[in-house]
């Protein structure tokens, strides 16, 4: 594996740009947490010329819907969702500034073009190991939406949550790169 | 006759939903540890370490293995002389579920109605119950929540008979490839063969949520689910979909009568938080 990457959140397109799929990451700072509902929301924000919750400049969105936080927990288990939902309003967001993405699963050539121009990469954290991935989620508040649950728009602060990068600026793809040594068939 | 309450029932169910979200079974995590062994991929051994990390913290803390505790699926086996008192045996196992879901801290995954207001139920009711009338006087509940990721990537196909063994075969190749790392890897392949349409599938979830080093009963299908674990773990997904010889940790095959012009096959892919716990009462 490679060296790992120590990076804090919100960031710019220069520190976008210098990943490269196959990094290692650690991300440290604030973070959105977002899925299907509150992608809806938020391109429904922009359809009505409406301001979004907040400005997405410089944000990385997790792709998450927590399980509930027990007593004295800042939250529950928080893996990532599959990234493939939210395509539908992706580059949208890009547009308005989002600077990276994490979840797990493939991701549409729109939406790599998306990247590629605008900048962004796209992190994969490891699905189902939600309960190990709390640990590095220090705070939850939830920004807007909260009748949507789980689904809520949401700030984090989390410290050293590990991340691969999986689809860097330059569309290079890390699941193609990671399975054809391995592939028989 | 043997009297079971609607009460204990509830409180059952709910038991089994907090264990079944939080307590990763044995097999699994004997499978994990043995994975991280035998997986040439330095970033599949990593995933795989971090996999028994996340079992071990699940289940000493009390936490879901993985946020999405699913949709509750219920197979329920009612021996014949068992007589339920004291209410109705539906309400009674979703009563469970709400306990569990509530009380238990697991996340509540069920919209109410699919297409319009996709309301959230706020308990994850109700559950998907399959209920089974057998011999006996015992009731066998048996709960394996399932998570959308996974699930998501279900196939059915209505092959016919020419179709055959390879039309089987590239059926199950092609649910996989097109999970890859969506589905969470490595996955538990469940593949129904038979029946009808309805039944096919049911036949595919049932494989699904088999104990893991279970095998079919009937040899021809065990060396078939040998067959396609082999084939499904040459296509290099591996741990997460990062690449790797572990894509799956088995495939599971239950297979029933068909139509003579009919050969339905079904996949129904479990991620590697194939979740199950089981109760006899």
């Amino acid at each position: 594996m490679s060296e790992i990457k120590y990076i804090q959140a919100p960031f710019d397109e220069t520190t976008a740009r210098s990943l490269r799929a196959g990094d290692s990451v650690r991300i440290s700072g604030v973070i959105l947490a977002a899925r299907d509902a509150a992608h809806k929301r938020l391109c429904e924000c922009l359809d009505r010329g409406e301001p979004l919750p907040c400005d997405l400049t410089g944000h990385v969105v997790y792709y998450v819907g927590p399980s509930p936080a027990k007593p004295g927990q800042a939250i529950g288990s928080a893996g990532p969702t599959t990234s493939g939902r939210m395509d539908a309003y992706t580059p949208r967001l890009l547009a308005q500034g989002l600077r990276g993405m994490i979840g797990k699963g493939y991701r549409k050539p729109e939406v790599v073009e998306a990247m590629k121009k605008y900048g962004v990469p796209y992190m994969a954290a490891v699905g189902g190991a939600g309960a190990l991935i709390s640990r590095c989620i220090k705070k939850y508040s939830v920004l807007a939406w909260p009748e949507l649950g789980p689904e809520a728009l949401a700030l984090m602060e989390v410290e050293q949550f590990p991340a691969i990068v999986v689809i860097d600026c330059l569309g290079n793809n890390q699941y193609e790169a990671g399975q054809a040594p391995y592939k028989k068939i | 006759m043997k009297e079971l309450s609607a009460q204990s029932i509830t409180k059952a169910v709910a038991d089994l939903c907090v264990e079944a979200c939080c307590q990763l079974p044995e097999d699994m995590l004997q499978a994990f540890a043995s994975a991280r062994k035998n997986e040439p991929s330095v970033v599949g051994q990593d995933i795989l370490g971090q996999l028994l990390e996340n079992a071990d913290i699940a289940r000493t803390e009390t936490v879901p293995i993985c946020q999405d505790t699913g949709l509750a699926v219920i197979f329920a086996d009612i021996g014949q002389d068992l007589h339920i008192t004291g209410g109705d045996f539906t309400e009674a196992v979703n009563a469970g579920v709400h306990k569990g879901y509530v009380e238990g801290y697991l996340r509540k995954s069920s919209v109410a109605e699919p297409l319009f207001e996709r309301k959230n139920t706020g308990d994850n009711t109700p559950c998907v119950l399959h209920v089974r009338i057998v011999p006996g006087e015992n009731l066998r509940l048996r709960l394996a929540p399932k998570g959308a990721g996974s699930e998501n990537k279900s196939v059915l196909k209505m092959l016919v008979p020419a179709d055959g063994l390879e039309g089987v075969r590239k059926t199950v190749l092609e649910a996989v490839l097109a999970a890859g790392p969506n589905a969470c890897p490595p996955m538990v392949v469940g593949v129904g063969l038979g029946g009808n349409m309805e039944l096919c599938c049911l036949l595919a979830k049932r494989a699904a949520a088999r104990d893991l080093f279970s095998k079919n009963s009937d040899p021809r299908y065990a060396a078939l689910e040998d067959e396609l674990l082999t084939m499904i773990n040459s296509t290099g997904i591996g741990p997460q979909g990062l690449g790797g010889v572990h894509t799956a940790l088995a495939v599971h095959v239950e297979w029933a009568a068909t139509h003579i012009a009919q050969l339905p096959c079904a996949v129904n892919i479990n991620c590697h938080a194939a979740r199950h716990a089981e109760v006899v009462l």
